[in-house]
């Protein structure tokens, strides 16, 4: 009786994963699936999708210079990311996690810009960076300094840069405080034990604080490389993919295709090497955790 | 004498690293904060002053922009647009989440580790992958240049997120609470609504406010979505914005500080929730 109660009950459960499951079904599983497919055809959006060509757009979009390019610029946000800014909110995390006075107010600051949107961000650096000193500030700061002033979203040398200064302005204080997150969670018993056998402050950081942090850095270093990935509304904003696709990206090289040149077989076939680019470093991600995990 | 030398200058020695962590400390801060104070002196003068006295403090203040902004119906259509599209997918994100949480925290059954694999598929790639073909499936279902369609995209990229959250929040509840519950005559639903969604206040909290930031931040949803400008979101009206008014920094600048006021606000009220939800969401994910 009471079983049967029980089963009943959790049949009712079950009913708890059916709308998630749905809105994961029609947004995100379908759409993938449906994406492999369309990539298959040239088809630009209207009436069906007829004009089947195979691996064709696959083909292009792999030889295409443009895309190479919007990899190569994606991938050097990436690299990026993980040399310069992770390190620099890293440093940022000891020094503000280790009793400086006003811990909250500097995280709250630092934190500030990921709390605006990427829309506003994107704008307001536009003006920031305006080429006249009398309107772009960066400029203005240069010429005080007595640099000469920079075209710095004009330049195909300098634009993707540029670009990293805004993502590091507007991420590094999520990274930061993710690191004074676990900076708490490391046990004080381990780091005095440490300091009564004799350890120095910098011994200290590189074998006992950095490598409590591992955990911590690994999550940190997968969203970057996600975020970074994805990166769109900051460029498309600031440059649309310009000056002559100097700062391209990935997904702005897609929603070029898909939804101004609409080319959506193209676009799709875009779609699915940035999956399979992600796929290969989540899984990869995920079985060096898996492996690293078990050893400890 | 010469120890006592040695002794000072091992002292100014371990100043040293002080004061320049201070001064790095200093000028992250200013990079970080110099910026918006930049907007905001823009925001608050006249064009004329914008364009010969920029960086200056706005003394006295400037109104006329912001109320060039306030007037123009646009600007509330955009504010209503994206509070009924942030209540809605956060209302959505909190309610199907925790559902699914609850079963994944406290049901056994067959298939259940794939099915968790299946729930947290949007924490493999980004949801930017999918767009295209959203945009195709919205089109067939006839949601196009509709919010409703905003709102379910926005809720589904935030499920995948919010369910590990909250799953490991419901795991930490003692399995004895439910025993005694069901002993008191709960059965498992009574358990989840009266006892369980009551003790996880904190985490529905932390999901909520994520889910708002990130709702409330997207443009390419709603780029890619919606048409019509009054159905314009408040990220999509600041982008439209500044192509229209462009060359009028100031009151540009203007716009920015109006479309960044409830953002703020938010984060002075929910910032501990906001945090909470971030660090339980990348650390345990």
């Amino acid at each position: 009786m009471r079983t049967r109660n029980l089963s009943k009950d959790r049949i009712k459960v079950f009913l708890f994963l059916i709308p998630a499951a749905a809105l994961i079904l029609t947004f995100l599983v379908i759409p993938i699936f449906q994406c492999g497919y369309y990539s298959l055809f040239d088809w630009n959006g209207m009436g069906p999708a007829e004009d089947f060509t195979g691996l064709q757009n696959l083909k292009n979009i792999l030889t295409n210079k443009v895309f190479l390019k919007a990899v190569g610029n994606s991938f050097t946000i990436v690299a990026l990311s993980l040399f310069i800014q992770l390190p620099m909110a890293l440093f940022l995390a000891i020094v503000i996690g280790r009793g400086i006075r006003g811990r909250a107010f500097y995280r709250t600051v630092f934190f500030l810009p990921y709390v605006l949107s990427e829309a506003i961000t994107a704008v307001m650096w536009r003006i920031l960076y305006n080429p006249e000193p009398s309107r772009g500030f960066i400029n203005a700061v240069f010429q005080a300094f007595g640099w000469e002033t920079k075209a710095w979203l004009g330049d195909t040398s300098l634009v993707l840069f540029s670009i990293f200064v805004v993502l590091t302005w507007k991420y590094i204080g999520f990274h930061m405080l993710l690191y004074i997150t676990g900076l708490q969670n490391i046990s004080k018993d381990i780091e005095e034990a440490a300091l009564i056998d004799g350890v120095n402050r910098r011994q200290m950081l590189t074998y006992i604080t950095i490598p409590l942090l591992a955990g911590t850095i690994r999550t940190s270093v997968y969203l970057s490389v996600l975020g970074s990935l994805q990166v769109f509304a900051i460029v498309w904003i600031m440059t649309k993919g310009g000056p002559v696709n100097a700062s391209e990206v990935l997904s702005t090289y897609m929603y070029r295709f898909s939804f101004v040149r609409f080319q959506l077989g193209y676009g799709a076939g875009v779609a699915i090497v940035m999956l399979i680019i992600a796929l290969i470093f989540s899984i990869t991600y995920m079985s060096f955790v898996r492996r690293t995990e078990h050893i400890a | 004498m010469s120890d006592n030398g040695a002794r000072k200058s091992k002292k100014l020695k371990n100043k040293i690293p002080i004061i320049l962590k201070y001064i790095i400390l200093i000028m992250a801060l200013l990079f970080i904060i110099v910026p918006i104070i930049i907007i905001i002196f823009g925001g608050l003068k006249t064009r004329g002053e914008f364009y010969t006295i920029p960086y200056v403090p706005p003394i006295p203040p400037r109104w006329g922009n912001i109320v060039r902004i306030v007037k123009m119906p646009i600007f509330w259509y955009m504010l209503r647009n994206s509070m009924v599209v942030t209540t809605a997918a956060t209302a959505g994100v909190v309610i199907i989440a925790s559902m699914s949480a609850f079963v994944f925290a406290r049901i056994n059954f067959k298939g259940k580790g794939v099915m968790f694999q299946f729930f947290t598929l949007g924490l493999m790639f980004p949801a930017t992958v999918a767009i295209l073909p959203i945009f195709l499936i919205v089109r067939q279902i006839g949601l196009q240049n509709n919010l409703i369609a905003v709102i379910l995209v926005l809720t589904t990229f935030q499920l995948s997120m919010s369910t590990v959250i909250l799953r490991n929040f419901f795991m930490e509840v003692p399995s004895e609470l439910q025993d005694a519950a069901m002993i008191d005559g709960c059965n498992t639903i009574g358990f989840f609504w009266r006892i369980l969604i009551p003790l996880a206040k904190p985490s529905l909290a932390a999901v909520a406010s994520l889910a708002v930031v990130n709702t409330w931040n997207d443009l390419l949803v709603a780029l890619v979505l919606i048409d019509s400008e009054k159905l314009w979101t408040l990220q999509l009206g600041t982008m439209q914005f500044q192509g229209q008014y462009g060359q009028d920094l100031s009151l540009v600048s203007a716009f920015l500080i109006l479309a960044a006021i409830p953002a703020v606000i938010f984060y002075m009220f929910a910032q501990r929730h906001i945090v909470s939800g971030l660090t339980a969401g990348s650390i345990k994910g």
